[in-house]
């Protein structure tokens, strides 16, 4: 599907145009990995909205990104039950192997890191959200370990361009 | 033992799947009623069993139904609240992930009950795996005939659709959960009127937590004294308690009603990390005042919690040991409300403001004489006075740290240093 047939199908599902915006940007964002105006624009004009409404979402929740984000959103909670299991050092550590204070993004373009409100997830804190994944009962060990295969996992990107294919005539 | 009731697909390797909830008699319940009830017949059989909300509130859940217009010129909608953002809550997600049939069934039966042909299930963005199961359920349920048109062959319509949140607090409190599920930003509407008379697109609406829905399925198969028989009467039926922080076995725990809070966490839990003391415990997420470890005697139901000052909320349990600064959880949870303030109202959103920094001050060693005296006239100043309950709970659980932990707070003035670091 297209970002304009899966916004559409969104649509669908609301007697209001209005009410398939939220639903609308986080398609978009999947798509441009966030939210610069010209997307927003798109967006408003797809669903035939206002675009005051639009931006207007988009500044308000947290989960939309109007400033790109790196490869990788490290996303750590810090709020009580994760604080009381250690997020704080956590943090720390992040902060200094990334060398980047929280809502920054490393100049490779591979983490930012923030830190967020509970995630709903405290039976196994500390938690932090990498993309769409959680991962729960860290401490530093489980945090370098899960780093590596982050770092890992974006070189394979890199090598699984495809290869220069040796040419027939060779 | 007490046997789980809403956790007892929990632990199934397939138990998020159709067939699992099937083989488990899911959605019989459904068919029951659609062969045997009037809608009115389940909104008595909901008011007999006492079921009050698992949200926050405690509201009765058959009497809330009962406020929906029976004649609307406008289609009446069911909307869930699965937004599930109060600091040490993690229920609503695990039944979502493991169980969402059971959700589904809770709805179906539910809109049949109060006559909405649709759903909307505000699912709060972060919840990925939630998301995609309940996506999968719903496409299960509609090939099984269980949602959608002429449902199990009875007239009834229903169908259910998920509104995923995008990272905002306030989306839980039920009329600004409107508000975004009408495409606008999430700030609370003014009641009246209720949403029951005009709600979601202004129509009659009903708002019902995860939990609260999942207990309706149960309530039609095995009765309503059935529920009553569990727990306190006022407060009664099997209860989903979270509990995090610093004990041995944190986790999900399904168990009566009214409970005391002492066998929750001593026994259940494990108790207090080796070594360590229980110092407080918040009983029913941050919103909730702390209770002292004196106070664990408590009962874990609406009244009982009320009675001592405190509250049920999300029974998200967190426990504090005696290695832990009050100050600095004290502290935490009022940057957290600040932070998820929409910024309606000035006392909620400037006296939060200033309570953060004089809170920040003290924790930091930097407090001065009249910094407590201060925090408690912003306490008066914020509670009742806000537009929702998001200030209320802010300014409920610092004066209840004031109260309990006084020493700690003096301590870090006197001394100029926090004495826990
Ligand atoms: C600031 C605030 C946040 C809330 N968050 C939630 C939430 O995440 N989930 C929820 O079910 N209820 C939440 N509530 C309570 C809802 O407003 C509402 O009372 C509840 O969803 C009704 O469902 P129930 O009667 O089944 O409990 C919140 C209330 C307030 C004031
Ligand atoms: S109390 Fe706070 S969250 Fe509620 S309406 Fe006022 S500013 Fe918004
Ligand atoms: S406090 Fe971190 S997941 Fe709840």
């Amino acid at each position: 599907m297209t970002m304009r047939e899966e916004i559409e199908a969104a649509a669908a599902r609301y007697p209001s145009r209005r009410s398939a915006i939220m639903p609308a940007l986080l398609i978009a964002q999947k798509e441009h990995g966030h939210l610069p105006g010209a997307v927003l624009e798109e967006v408003a004009d797809i669903l035939g909205v206002e675009r005051i409404w639009v931006y207007e979402l988009a500044t308000f929740y947290t989960l939309f990104h109007t400033e790109p984000v790196g490869r990788f959103h490290l996303q750590l909670c810090d709020n009580v039950s994760c604080m009381l299991c250690g997020a704080e050092d956590l943090l720390r550590y992040l902060e200094a192997v990334l060398g980047t204070e929280k809502g920054e993004t490393t100049p490779d373009g591979l983490f930012t890191l923030s830190t967020v409100e509970c995630l709903g997830a405290c039976e196994v804190a500390p938690v932090m959200q990498v993309g769409d994944d959680y991962h729960g009962n860290l401490d530093i060990a489980r945090l370098e370990a899960l780093l590596e295969s982050l770092r890992a996992m974006a070189g394979q990107a890199v090598s699984a361009e495809p290869a220069p294919q040796p040419s027939a005539g060779e | 033992m007490f046997e789980p009731v809403l956790l007892r697909n929990i632990d199934l390797p397939d138990g998020h799947l159709l067939s699992s909830y099937e083989a488990g008699g899911g959605y019989e319940a459904l068919a029951k009623v659609l062969r045997e009830h009037t809608p009115d017949e389940v909104v008595e059989l909901v008011k007999q069993s006492n079921l009050r909300g698992r949200g926050g509130a405690g509201f009765p859940t058959g009497m809330k139904w009962s406020f929906v217009p029976k004649q609307s010129e406008k289609p009446k909608y069911l909307c869930c609240n699965a937004d599930e953002g109060e600091p040490g809550t993690f229920k609503d997600r695990i039944i979502m992930e493991r169980d969402p049939h059971q959700l589904i069934e809770g709805l179906a039966v539910s809109g049949y009950a109060i006559g909405a042909e649709t759903a909307y299930v505000y699912v709060r963005g972060e919840y990925v795996t939630a998301i995609r199961r309940l996506e999968q359920a719903i496409a299960e349920a509609r090939d099984a005939g269980y949602l959608g048109r002429r449902v199990l062959g009875s007239d009834l319509n229903f169908d259910v659709h998920i509104h995923c949140g995008a990272g905002a607090y306030i989306c839980g409190e039920e009329t600004a959960m409107l508000e975004s599920l009408e495409g606008r930003r999430a700030q609370p509407r003014l009641k009246p009127p209720f949403p029951a008379v005009a709600g979601l697109y202004a129509s009659p609406t009903v708002i019902n937590n995860v939990e609260t829905l999942a207990c309706v399925p149960h309530i039609v198969a095995r009765g309503a004294s059935w529920f009553r028989g569990i727990g306190p009467d006022k407060s009664p039926g099997p209860k989903l308690y979270c509990v995090s922080g610093q004990v041995r076995r944190p986790g999900l725990y399904e168990l009566p009603m009214g409970i005391a809070l002492r066998e929750l966490v001593e026994e259940h839990a494990g108790g207090p990390l080796p070594g360590r003391k229980v110092q407080a415990v918040i009983p029913g997420g941050v919103s909730a005042p702390v209770i002292p470890e004196t106070g664990l005697e408590v009962g874990m139901d609406f009244d009982s919690l009320a009675a001592v000052g405190s509250m049920l909320g999300s029974a998200g349990v967190i426990v504090v040991d005696d290695t832990t600064c009050m100050v600095k959880v004290a502290t935490r949870i009022v940057e957290f409300f600040h932070h998820e303030s929409c910024g309606k109202c000035t006392p909620c959103r400037e006296g939060l403001n200033w309570a953060v920094k004089v809170l920040r001050r003290i924790e930091a060693g930097q407090g001065t004489a009249g910094d407590l005296e201060q925090l408690e006239m912003l306490c008066k100043g914020i509670f009742g006075n806000t537009f929702c309950a998001l200030g209320d709970g802010a300014a409920m659980g610092l004066r209840a740290a004031l109260e309990h932990f006084r020493d700690e707070f003096v301590a870090h003035i006197e001394e100029r240093r926090c004495p826990f670091h």
